[in-house]
């Protein structure tokens, strides 16, 4: 449009397909996953999983790993019905609004403590239920951020200190396949030799020649690795080299730490953010240091834009406003059992993470593996 | 552009050194071709071109190699990454990433090749190799063709004066064989890039290559114009068989060459009727009727019926994916079979206990090691002896039949390709099937192993057995094969005597029969015949 040339730039630049960067779709979703991680209210979290489902179908491509989504729905609805079915099966809440007289199972002596089924309450089971709904919504989160970005691709926008670690991880990535096409290929070949031993000889009739073929892989492997460059001019000494990765392993066990003090709100409040923030720091000293005897490029970076800030943000809103309302006002974030009652929703926090519903427009839609004029027609 | 000096080579516990006293210059925009029998040191010279000999693979190199200026022995693979680029054989055991472009920005991230630069080379190298419409795909998912083409090309970004091609067209199907050929002269003739190339099948190559390197297996190498070499060469492709049989100087190369010059032998053989197995008569051993095997939404196998005589050598031919492993197996009885009936002899060899359904069907997979687990040939003899309840030893005179002379305390992974085949073949026979399959037999065996392996099959076949050859060798297949059986798409498009499928395919036509057409000559073998009947 000649007519209003700002207007239709910035409009063109966030609707050309391209892949988003993986980063921001990560911390989208750890952000979702922090918020869901600080609430048992059954409605928000429905809202957190029914928020990531939109944006995952939007926004993902339609390459392989984009439809792992449906198994993380499964795996969540697995896990907050365990939660609720183990609340069953050990009993134990005979206080508050009986609903289900179950006949306790006397168990001897040395489990003592230990009930088997009994009378079960309807607190009891929604707090299970809660309990439940909350690991699931955590575990979407994660699944949403693995159905939107390719994990290898992270590997892409690492670091190139930790350019080594992330080979070993996509060729480990590469070599378990194979390794599963190799044993199912091999025991074939047995069945045609009528292998009729059992135990440790037909394993080794299988594991014999899978082991070489695997071997024989990684020694071609290597050699190739080795004629196209890996690991070429790399002169640092040896006191360098262990300086610095120790700083790195010590960095980004701070980091782990501090993202598991951050999800997990049981915790003390130092395991938190202070642990994440110590670690990057010390990360973002080795990280630099190390990356300095590393010398080459990268094929196609993603780029951080516009997009990638405001998808990452739409993501940490909600859990700054979750992490904060919780610790001063968190009446509403852990709807009452007793009294029971419906639980309310909380407005705030409704609309904090209504706000992570924003990339599946802001977003730039995704480039299509098969074909790219298929996602141009789309 | 790469020069070896009096180079020989000695791996470690060798008794004789691969290459003794090696001298080879190969110049700039060169095609050159090394060949020779099957353990030779063909891996050997192409390995020591990027200092993979000895940097890698152990061993003592006495001499100099040099490329581009470059020594080998200060310089190992990774430093000579951008002068050197290295094809395998198997492109699936060297890709690094798993995409497409990504592979072939690899070896361009290593060498710190700035992104605006690499983005332009990727899509150059896509478009010169004719793989733009795979960039995003998985390399898993392509056929063997393009995952070859995308070794190729992910060798060629980092712009190397050296491409080295061990074997690159060895697991192909004529069609794709010609796609990948056709890349490699292209670049030779519009990049200028010297091109090494070691290949079995010389048919397929011979008539590209400036130079030929022979090595004859005394450590020494003869090299020249391909033409003079090929003259009195132990290996050599059938048209030059051919050339050498009508007595033609200087040999031809191609079969245009061989054409142009063959109108006299033409009109001596006029006449003479090329010798045809009659079909055996008689009820078939094996009877397969709308066999189907699917593997979710793919149809492998599509409601094929095949009959399979006793007495009778089947070609089974198709481009890679076309269903014929899948066949295999299938009437086998120990692959899927989602539809359909075989009936060896009144039996459904599918419905028997593993070791049953060999006594009916044998079957020697693509990968024939995936049988072999033990240490040594006489363990794993005495144990095929014990699977197949046969007397001991039956196994090992089976062997000796096959290929005399295998030292049994060798372990099965020193054999040699043919040997190892063999071995497999002796394990497989021990149980006495009726029905030999036999699944890309020709795999890394040279003339001399195939023209024994064709002896072996024909053997069997006079032995009263029924054998299936899956092959992408049409040479082998005109050579061996009573009847070629066609599949595309999982169902059979021909069925019929060898002369009359392959003399008019122009994919599966072997070159005598190119060179000789109408006529419907399939062998030199054939054609001598003839002859020595004329001149008599």
């Amino acid at each position: 449009m000649p007519g209003q040339p700002g207007r239709s730039r910035l409009t063109v630049v966030s609707r050309l397909p391209r892949t988003l960067h993986p980063g921001a779709w990560w911390l989208w979703a750890l952000g979702l996953a922090t918020a869901a991680s600080r609430t048992t209210n059954p409605l928000l979290l429905a809202l957190i999983i029914a928020v990531a489902g939109l944006v995952v179908a939007s926004r993902r491509g339609d390459a392989p790993w984009a439809f792992a989504f449906k198994f993380y729905l499964w795996a969540g609805l697995i896990v907050a019905l365990s939660r609720v079915l183990f609340r069953v099966l050990f009993g134990g809440g005979d206080t508050g609004h009986v609903i289900l007289w179950l006949p306790e199972i006397p168990l001897p002596g040395s489990f003592a403590g230990i009930h088997l089924l009994g009378p079960v309450s309807a607190e009891y089971l929604l707090a299970g239920l809660y309990d439940g709904m909350r690991l699931a919504a955590m575990l979407i989160c994660v699944g949403a951020a693995n159905a939107l970005a390719d994990p290898k691709r992270m590997l892409k926008a690492v670091p190139g200190a930790l350019y080594e670690v992330g080979t070993a991880v996509v060729v480990a990535l590469s070599v378990a396949p194979q390794l599963v096409e190799s044993v199912l290929r091999v025991r074939r070949a047995r069945r045609l030799r009528g292998g009729r031993q059992r135990g440790l000889r037909a394993l080794r009739g299988i594991a014999m020649p899978v082991l070489v073929d695997a071997l024989d892989r990684s020694l071609a492997l290597a050699a190739a690795m080795d004629s196209r460059g890996y690991g070429r001019g790399t002169g640092a000494t040896r006191s360098v080299r262990l300086g610095t990765g120790a700083l790195l392993v010590a960095g980004l066990l701070g980091i782990c730490v501090g993202v598991y003090g951050l999800l997990d709100g049981t915790s003390p409040g130092w395991l938190g953010l202070p642990m994440l923030l110590l670690g990057l720091l010390v990360a973002g000293f080795g990280l630099p240091l190390a990356g300095r005897r590393v010398r080459r490029s990268v094929y196609r970076p993603d780029p951080w834009r516009l997009a990638e800030t405001l998808v990452a943000a739409s993501g940490l809103l909600p859990a700054a406003v979750l992490v904060v309302t919780a610790r001063i006002d968190p009446g509403n974030l852990y709807p009452s059992l007793d009294p029971l009652g419906w639980p309310g929703l909380p407005l705030d926090a409704a609309l904090a993470v209504l706000v992570a519903l924003l990339p599946a427009w802001l977003a730039p839609p995704p480039v299509s593996v098969v074909s790219p004029a298929r996602a141009v027609a789309a | 552009m790469i020069r070896f000096e009096a180079v020989t080579v000695t791996y470690e516990a060798a008794e004789a050194p691969v290459l003794l006293d090696f001298s080879l210059t190969v110049d700039e925009g060169e095609l050159c071709l090394v060949a020779g029998r099957t353990g030779v040191g063909k891996s050997t010279v192409l390995g020591a071109i990027n200092g993979l000999v000895p940097h890698f693979t152990g061993g003592r190199l006495a001499g100099r190699v040099t490329v581009a200026g470059l020594d080998t022995r200060t310089a190992p693979p990774r430093e000579l990454a951008h002068v050197v680029g290295v094809v395998g054989q198997d492109p699936l055991a060297g890709f690094v990433t798993d995409t497409v472009e990504d592979e072939l920005a690899y070896t361009m991230e290593q060498l710190a090749v700035p992104p605006a630069a690499m983005r332009k080379r990727v899509e150059e190298t896509l478009d010169l190799l004719g793989i733009a419409e795979l960039r995003r795909r998985p390399l898993r998912t392509l056929s063997g063709g393009q995952q070859q083409r995308v070794a190729i090309g992910a060798a060629l970004t980092a712009h190397p004066a050296v491409l080295v091609l061990d074997e690159p067209t060895s697991a192909l199907d004529p069609t794709a064989a010609e796609d990948v050929l056709a890349a490699i002269t292209r670049l030779v003739h519009d990049l200028g890039t010297t091109v090494v190339v070691a290949e079995h099948r010389l048919e397929r190559v011979a008539h590209y290559a400036d130079r030929l390197v022979l090595l004859t297996g005394s450590g020494a190498a003869v090299s020249g114009p391909p033409a003079d070499v090929l003259l009195d060469s132990p290996v050599a492709p059938p048209v030059v068989e051919l050339g050498r049989l009508a007595g033609w100087s200087p040999l031809p190369l191609s079969v245009r060459d061989a054409r142009r010059r063959a109108a006299s032998l033409r009109s001596t053989l006029e006449g003479a009727v090329p010798p045809v197995r009659p079909a055996p008569a008689g009820a078939p051993v094996l009877a397969a009727r709308d066999v189907v095997v699917r593997y979710g939404p793919v149809i492998a196998v599509r409601e094929v019926d095949l009959d399979l005589p006793a007495g009778e050598v089947v070609a089974l031919m198709g481009r890679n994916g076309s269903g014929k492993s899948s066949l295999l197996w299938a009437l086998q009885g120990t692959g899927a079979r989602s539809s359909g009936s075989v009936s060896v002899g009144g039996v459904d060899p599918a419905r028997l206990p593993p070791h049953q359904a060999r006594g009916h069907v044998g079957l020697v997979p693509q990968t024939p090691a995936d049988l072999l687990y033990l240490d040594t040939v006489d363990a794993e003899c005495a144990q095929a002896d014990t699977e197949s309840e046969a007397v001991p030893g039956h196994c090992r005179a089976l062997l000796d039949q096959l290929v005399p002379g295998i030292p049994g305390d060798h372990h099965p992974r020193d054999l040699s390709e043919g040997q190892r085949l063999a071995l497999v073949l002796a394990i497989q026979l021990a149980a006495a099937p009726a029905v030999v399959l036999l699944d890309e037999p020709t795999r890394g065996l040279d003339y001399p192993g195939k023209a024994r392996l064709r002896e072996l099959v024909r053997a069997l076949a006079a032995d009263g057995r029924a054998v299936v050859l899956a092959t992408h060798d049409v040479e082998f297949a005109a050579a061996a094969a009573d009847r070629v059986v066609v599949m595309a798409e999982g169902e059979v498009i021909a069925d019929g005597r060898t002369a009359d499928v392959l003399v008019a395919s122009p994919a599966f036509a072997p070159q005598v029969a190119k060179v000789l057409a109408p006529q419907s000559w399939l062998t030199v073998d054939q054609v001598a015949g003839a002859l020595a009947g004329v001149r008599a």
